[in-house]
């Protein structure tokens, strides 16, 4: 028992809450070795941050209390240890890494000294220290690296400042690295090349890599072991394949079966009439080009993705035919009327027919509306529907539309879980009637088990409504299950489009190439495969 | 730096030359000075004598052209009242506004950043009461009362400071403490608010997982960010304090700008009142300019 290089025992931490206390993990017990992976894998809410928290002395205590149980490395048990003795393990022995590295660095100072902080406070030589800095760049692949070192992070792209945090964590040699959700914010590609840096590390150093995330893929991907969390118990415990194949607990298989990217793909273009016909829409801001040249054609009844990575010109594409932002040149005709060029009172016309959702459902809707206020807003905006009965019975029948009860009319947002916001941004959107539906992002933000019921629903209402998607999406899964388009952007231009199967089947275009293949499987047999295939170039 | 710099030189030139000329025409219309200045019984004759010195009998245009004229050679006229060129008047006055402003703001700072960490780091503990009550006798109570009340006390009742006037360091004790109150109680807030929010940031999160020492945490990580909306405040709270402290200077027969600037109004000395306005302004502009600079400093994000 006492061989692990850490074990946790029997944990159970509570938060103590103004709406009384919540006991974030109970009775929780794990341990991982020497060059061993262990994920902990669950979704938001599950507790699966909070025992690394513990392990690091980060938890605020109050609001958190330690209940019960022992962490147990090199011997000792951390929890009975002084504050002091505590911060000299923390970044020396054990180190962690998080996920947003823009926040988690310090703005007001350069990256070296940030890196060169974690040796001098165990004890470096600054110049000892700088000379090693230097080495860790290096390693972890920044470029330029005198320069680098007197750079502040806001100079460095995402992924560059998830290796520079990787490089700080490091620095000391520890024995156990945590990383919390590391390529969350990512992204794919970057977060493919991440991960197999955070392998190799691994490899060299022989220590041992706790991973908490969310990602089925990233488990597949790296985990030598998986446990997983739901509401603060860990309900199964096993190898990634084990509990891919064989699951036994039911939250387990739920969250299996909600992977997105498993199920068949959906073929063939509908034959009906186009709707949006986009043709050479360009874009700049100042010299820099956001969208080039796009055009494509979008039919009643059709879902296009939109998939590209952060910067490709998704959003402003689709931002430029709502005319949220004025295009510089081109044209966006809806039924064969250019929304470029309509005088504003036929454009507030042709918008009812088209409505947004967008990413972050806690942000887009008011938070001092109520539900009822929210969805009939619309309404007021376009003059419709003056009669209030007849708003009330249609706001209760939209309720029940997405999955939400009539009851919630008078709810506010904050009283809702972010899945079920994301469906009353989608009740908002329904109310007008729409052709089309914009989704930005819509299911991104989202656990993968609300994410899918969101999907089903959107599935539905397009059968059922025969409404057209614009889907803007970077989960490669996601866009299998729901598109019959997929278009790919890279650098403001279009370079791939065409059906989905055709996309994901027989890619053309070597960024659409590169795209699938760092994208992550869930299943690890799969994911094993493709690594293979992307260490040996054909 | 240098073209930031460039750049906010002259753009508050040209705000002080619309200053200038709006405060020459509003003075004006105040009346004209000769009947303060003399006696009521005194004749027609010497009134257009007094007139005719001053320059007072010209058309408002051609006043204006004159002073601009002298203006651009370095010349702001003789206040009438002491008969001494108003530039020394007014730098006098500012020999006396500027330490007291410069003392009091020192302690200001240095205060509020100590009580108002203080208080971040226990809320509800004796540093965050006391900064709560501070605050809100700087809010509430108007200072020319707490100057009174402070006379009483400390000057008449129990006799250990003088009442008014300068000349011994005793004498500072009152104005400065009474200046103090309103912006400590301000700033301290602001201290204490982005202290929160930076000790409870995600670097400071990273910083504890790297195992620096708590100190460091606190005056390194933490309060280096912390200032960044702390210094706009104690920019806003120095400028006015430029300004002079009209009620508290009078208050305390503290011969500074401030008390300066109202009597020459009152007196009609329009070329006092003129130069002090522009010391004031270029004064102000320079404690802007300290605060972007000191700001930019503090901040990489704002030099890239």
């Amino acid at each position: 028992m006492a061989d692990y290089l850490l074990s946790v025992r029997n944990l159970s931490v509570r938060f103590h809450t103004a709406r009384g206390a919540v006991d974030a993990v109970r009775s929780v017990s794990w341990h991982v070795d020497r060059g061993e992976t262990l994920a902990i894998l669950g979704e938001s809410g599950s507790g699966k941050s909070v025992s690394a928290s513990a392990i690091m002395n980060l938890l605020d205590i109050p609001p958190a209390e330690i209940v019960s149980g022992e962490i147990l490395f090199g011997g000792q048990d951390l929890l009975k240890l002084s504050r002091e003795e505590r911060r000299r393990i923390n970044g020396k022995r054990i180190a962690m890494i998080f996920q947003d590295p823009l926040g988690h660095l310090n703005p007001v100072y350069p990256v070296g000294w940030q890196i060169a902080e974690i040796m001098t406070a165990h004890g470096s030589k600054p110049e000892d220290a700088r000379r090693r800095c230097l080495e860790l760049l290096t390693r972890v692949g920044i470029p330029d690296v005198d320069n680098a070192l007197r750079k502040y992070p806001h100079q460095f792209s995402g992924g560059q400042r998830q290796r520079l945090m990787i490089a700080m964590a490091l620095a000391l040699k520890p024995d156990l690295l945590i990383a919390d959700e590391p390529t969350t914010a990512l992204d794919v590609t970057i977060q493919a090349e991440v991960l197999s840096l955070l392998r190799e590390l691994q490899a060299e150093t022989g220590m041992g890599l706790v991973l908490i995330t969310h990602d089925l893929g990233v488990v597949a991907d790296i985990a030598d072991r998986v446990v997983v969390m739901n509401h603060g118990e860990i309900v199964e415990e096993g190898s990634p394949r084990d509990i891919y194949h064989n699951p036994k607990h039911a939250y387990t298989k739920k969250l299996i079966a909600a992977a997105p990217g498993k199920g068949e793909i959906p073929a063939g273009e509908p034959e009906a009439d186009v709707l949006l016909d986009v043709r050479s829409l360009s874009k700049g801001y100042g010299d820099f080009t956001a969208l080039k040249e796009a055009s494509f054609t979008l039919r009643r009844g059709q879902t296009i993705a939109i998939v590209g990575e952060s910067g490709s010109g998704k959003s402003t594409l689709a931002r430029s035919i709502l005319r949220l932002e004025p295009a510089d040149s081109g044209e966006a005709r809806w039924k064969g009327r250019d929304l470029l060029k309509m005088p504003p009172r036929e454009l507030l016309a042709a918008r009812r027919q088209m409505h947004m959702i967008f990413q972050d459902p806690t942000q887009s809707l008011n938070p001092r509306m109520s539900v009822y206020q929210i969805i009939s807003e619309g309404w007021d905006i376009h003059g419709l529907m003056p009669d209030r009965a007849a708003r009330r019975d249609r706001v209760t029948e939209l309720l029940v539309q997405v999955g939400l009860s009539p009851e919630h009319a008078l709810r506010y947002p904050h009283q809702f879980s972010g899945g079920q916001r994301q469906r009353i941004a989608i009740a908002r959107a329904l109310a007008l009637e729409p052709e089309l539906i914009i989704c930005d992002e819509a299911v991104s933000a989202l656990d993968v088990s609300i994410q899918a019921q969101v999907i089903t629903l959107l599935g539905r209402l397009r059968e059922e409504l025969g409404i057209s998607f614009l889907f803007i999406a970077h989960d490669l899964g996601v866009v299998r299950d729901f598109a019959d388009t997929v278009i790919v952007m890279k650098a403001g231009e279009i370079v791939e489009q065409g059906p989905t199967l055709q996309i994901f089947d027989e890619p053309r275009h070597p960024y659409t190439q590169r795209l699938l293949a760092a994208a992550l499987d869930p299943d690890p047999d799969v994911q094993e495969g493709r690594r293979q295939a992307a260490a040996t170039p054909s | 730096m240098t073209k930031l710099i460039g750049q906010r030189a002259i753009a508050s030139l040209l705000s002080l030359l619309a200053l200038l000329v709006l405060v020459f025409f509003l003075s004006r219309l105040t009346g004209d000075p000769t009947s303060l200045f003399l006696p009521i019984d005194a004749s027609q004759e010497m009134r257009d004598q007094f007139r005719a010195l001053h320059g007072l009998d010209d058309p408002l245009l051609v006043q204006f052209g004159r002073y601009v004229w002298d203006l651009i050679h370095f010349d702001l006229g003789d206040s009438i009242r002491k008969a001494r060129p108003a530039i020394d008047v007014v730098l006098e006055a500012y020999a006396w506004t500027l330490p007291l402003a410069l003392v009091t703001m020192s302690l200001v700072v240095a205060a509020a950043i100590v009580i108002g960490s203080l208080a971040a780091f226990h809320v509800g503990g004796f540093f965050d009461r006391f900064a709560s009550v501070v605050s809100l006798i700087g809010a509430s109570a108007p200072d020319f009362w707490i100057a009174i009340v402070a006379i009483v006390i400390f000057s008449i009742n129990l006799g250990w400071l003088p009442t008014s006037g300068v000349g011994t360091p005793w004498h500072w004790i009152l104005p400065v403490a009474v200046l103090f109150i309103r912006p400590f109680g301000l700033i301290v807030q602001v201290v204490r608010g982005s202290m929160l929010a930076a000790l409870s940031s995600l670097y400071v999160k990273t910083a504890r997982a790297k195992g620096v020492k708590e100190g460091k945490i606190i005056f390194i990580h933490a309060l280096r960010n912390a200032m960044l909306p702390v210094i706009t405040v104690i920019g806003d709270q120095a400028a006015a304090m430029l300004n002079g402290a009209v009620v508290v200077e009078t208050i305390f027969g503290f011969p500074g700008i401030g008390k300066l600037m109202i009597d020459s109004i009152l007196q009609r000395d329009f070329n006092v009142v003129l130069a002090a306005i522009m010391v004031t302004a270029i004064a102000i502009f320079l404690m802007n300019l300290l605060i972007d600079i000191a700001y930019s400093l503090l901040d990489p994000r704002i030099r890239h």
